[in-house]
């Protein structure tokens, strides 16, 4: 018999270790040069910032500010860029573009006055104005603490080397030194003279403390630095939470809203033809029982018939609204296809999906083509409409396109503004694009996660 | 003739074989899952089979692919399928290998019963039946290409010729003369460009070639 293999036990290093390695690390190092750098970077970007925009409101008068200020905005998002790109380089936190995707754009100003009204711009610019004062004092402090630990654990190295003894507390500056006997350059000369073997090591161990507690400082800052990073650089958690409250909200609303349609197309549409047919029955037995008139019966009866059908066919239409059987079973090329040859106004097709997305995205996507192609035969006096679904990535793209003379709008209670919430529900986007005139552009975006 | 019914729905089942009955027809079996009929279709050799789409264990489209298999293993066994929907895709698949003995109504139409068993015995036979809304949406498509000048009346007839009508039947369901219908069936035929086909399910490919082509 043989025994399984001992497990291999990884190692971990014991407090001691750990601490006497911790300066050593290349995270403690790389953490520390971000710090560092947090000061002329800071210095960059506040001047940027605070000189462009002065500029650019400054001018708003002449209209110049205008192109400056929005050359600003893309300027802002270019640091907000690298700062996300340095902080995953050096402080190993990975902060997702916090930005809303841009709107197609159709006028010049459309896309700017989006990244205008974006939360996610402003924290960024906040953020790029803070990175100073905080650059200042990150700085200060993790050189500080560098320099102090090793100057004075190397001192008895290089003490030889100075031009007169060392003297400690002299100003509040930590070490200072005689440049001459008689000349003090700083302080008055009262510090504490470093001349024995004793103070020596004192000092030297005193350094190697400091030494040990610096990577434990810069890895507290560099902590707050990540918070600083993730909080205005990335996108804000509160929005988020209150995005995924609203549109939880809507989605329970839009159910409800569903489930009072549905009560209502049974109730006004099968339950009517039932009770009407129940009662055509009714007449024709009577007939029958009587043997007053069969011929009578007989028409009671083929009324009866076609009064059964038009049930059936109604809650045929009812069950597609709730759900298509054939998106199910053969997906949204299928379904669409089959969509856009019942749609009154001919429509296009083109799905190009190659996995498909989670049940809960087809659905939506399919009723997204479907209430806009019943809109179009509505509304939009068009005479073609071209429906395109693209899946790239985790992102599934609807576009619906017509010819016809536009104007369409979210209002609330509109078919258009319960597909917003449907696709809200799914963490996706719904952009609508209706100028007077025409064309309408429908363009949806749902993230689906595979 | 010997029928084989597949269908989970009792109600429909037994009403099914009560109509199939009276009409003096035999139900070999009546089955309510996909995998039974395969096997009972090889065993009984039935003159049809009427198969509806959803059935267990998933209930998507399993009757559908058990009537091309059942295809696949004996061609000549005529199907029947219904389903609660008329979709073209389900339509083109059952359609693709050959059109004779094939035939996809919804469910509803059984309804009519008339027409139904005509249809059912227009499939025993080697014909083929299609549900006018597949057909309408078939033609739906064809319709956006404004340049071929059918009349009306020659594209009603275009229609009952893609459900699979032959031409008596056509002229009884529209009330005129079958040399009338054979008048406007020839002229469609030019029209369109199509090879002028003898027999009706050949007709019947010919005519959904022609929509499917006009697909965009």
């Amino acid at each position: 018999m043989t025994l399984p293999p001992a497990p291999t036990h990884v190692r971990t290093p014991n407090p001691l270790v750990r601490a006497l390695r911790a300066p050593i690390e290349a995270r403690t190092w790389k953490e520390t040069i971000h710090l560092l750098l947090n000061m002329p970077i800071g210095i960059a970007t506040f001047t940027i910032v605070v000189t462009g925009f002065a500029l650019g409101f400054g001018l708003l008068i002449t209209l110049l500010g205008i192109p400056i200020l929005v050359a600003m905005l893309y300027v802002s998002r270019g640091m907000g860029w690298f700062e996300r790109a340095r902080a995953k380089l050096l402080l190993d936190v990975d902060v997702p573009s916090p930005y809303r995707p841009d709107p197609p754009s159709d006028h010049w100003w459309r896309v700017p006055m989006s990244r205008l009204t974006d939360p996610a711009t402003w924290t960024e610019i906040v953020y790029h104005l803070l990175l100073l004062p905080i650059g200042v004092l990150t700085f200060t402090v993790a050189f500080t603490f560098w320099v102090l630990g090793a100057s004075l654990l190397f001192l008895p190295v290089y003490a030889w080397a100075l031009p007169g003894p060392v003297h400690l507390f002299d100003s509040w500056v930590s070490v200072t030194l005689d440049a001459q006997p008689n000349l003090q350059l700083v302080g008055g000369g009262t510090g504490w003279v470093i001349d024995t073997p004793v103070e020596y090591v004192a000092l030297v161990l005193i350094g190697a403390a400091v030494l040990l507690l610096t990577p434990w400082v810069i890895r507290g800052l560099a902590m707050a630095n990540r918070y600083l990073v993730r909080g205005l650089l990335g996108s804000d958690v509160f929005a988020r939470v209150q995005t995924l409250t609203d549109s939880r909200a809507a989605a329970v609303d839009l159910a409800a809203e569903d489930r009072r349609r549905i009560e209502r197309d049974l109730h006004d549409g099968v339950q009517q033809r039932l009770v009407s047919l129940a009662i055509d029955l009714g007449r024709a037995k009577e007939k029958l029982d009587t043997d007053s008139d069969p011929g009578g019966a007989k028409e009671l009866v083929g009324e009866a018939h076609e009064e059964a059908k038009r049930a059936i066919t109604e809650v045929r239409d009812l069950a597609r609204g709730i759900h298509p059987a054939v998106l199910t079973d053969r997906g949204l090329d299928a379904a669409l296809s089959s969509l856009a040859a019942r749609s009154p106004v001919p429509a296009d097709v083109r799905v190009d999906v190659d996995e498909r997305p989670p049940a809960s995205v087809e659905a939506a996507a399919y009723f997204v083509v479907s209430e806009a192609l019943a809109n179009i035969a509505k509304h939009a006096n068009a005479t073609r409409a071209d429906v395109t679904v693209r899946r790239s990535g985790d992102r599934l793209t609807v576009k619906v396109e017509d010819d016809g003379g536009g104007g369409a709008s979210l209002v609330e209670g509109s078919g258009l503004a319960g597909l917003r919430d449907r696709v809200g529900a799914l963490d996706g986007e719904l952009h609508l694009l209706s100028p007077q005139g025409g064309p309408t552009v429908l363009m949806v975006e749902i993230p689906c996660a595979s | 003739m010997r029928v084989v019914i597949a269908e989970d729905g009792v109600l429909l089942r037994e009403g099914l074989a009560h109509l199939l009955v009276n009409e003096g027809h035999e139900v070999a079996a009546s089955v309510g899952d996909a995998l039974e009929l395969v096997e009972v279709v090889e065993r009984e050799r039935p003159d049809v089979c009427i198969i509806d789409v959803r059935m267990p264990p998933t209930f998507t489209d399993e009757g559908l692919r058990a009537a091309i298999e059942i295809r696949s293993r004996r061609p000549e066994t005529p199907v029947l399928v219904l389903s609660q929907y008329v979709e073209e895709r389900y339509a083109v698949e059952l359609l693709s290998s050959q059109t004779s003995g094939v035939g996809y109504l919804l469910k509803q139409r059984v309804a009519d019963v008339r027409d139904f068993l005509d249809a059912l015995e227009r499939v025993a036979g080697g014909g083929t039946a299609l549900d006018p809304e597949v057909v309408a949406q078939l033609l739906a498509r064809a319709r956006r290409h404004p340049h071929d000048e059918l009349t009306p009346r020659e594209r009603e007839v275009l229609a009952l010729m893609a459900e699979g009508l032959s031409n008596a039947g056509i002229a009884q369901r529209l009330v005129v003369t079958q040399g009338a219908i054979e008048k406007h069936v020839t002229s469609i035929f030019t029209k369109l460009g199509l090879e002028f086909a003898e027999t009706d399910h050949r007709r019947v490919l010919a005519v959904l070639r022609y929509l499917e082509d006009r697909d965009p």
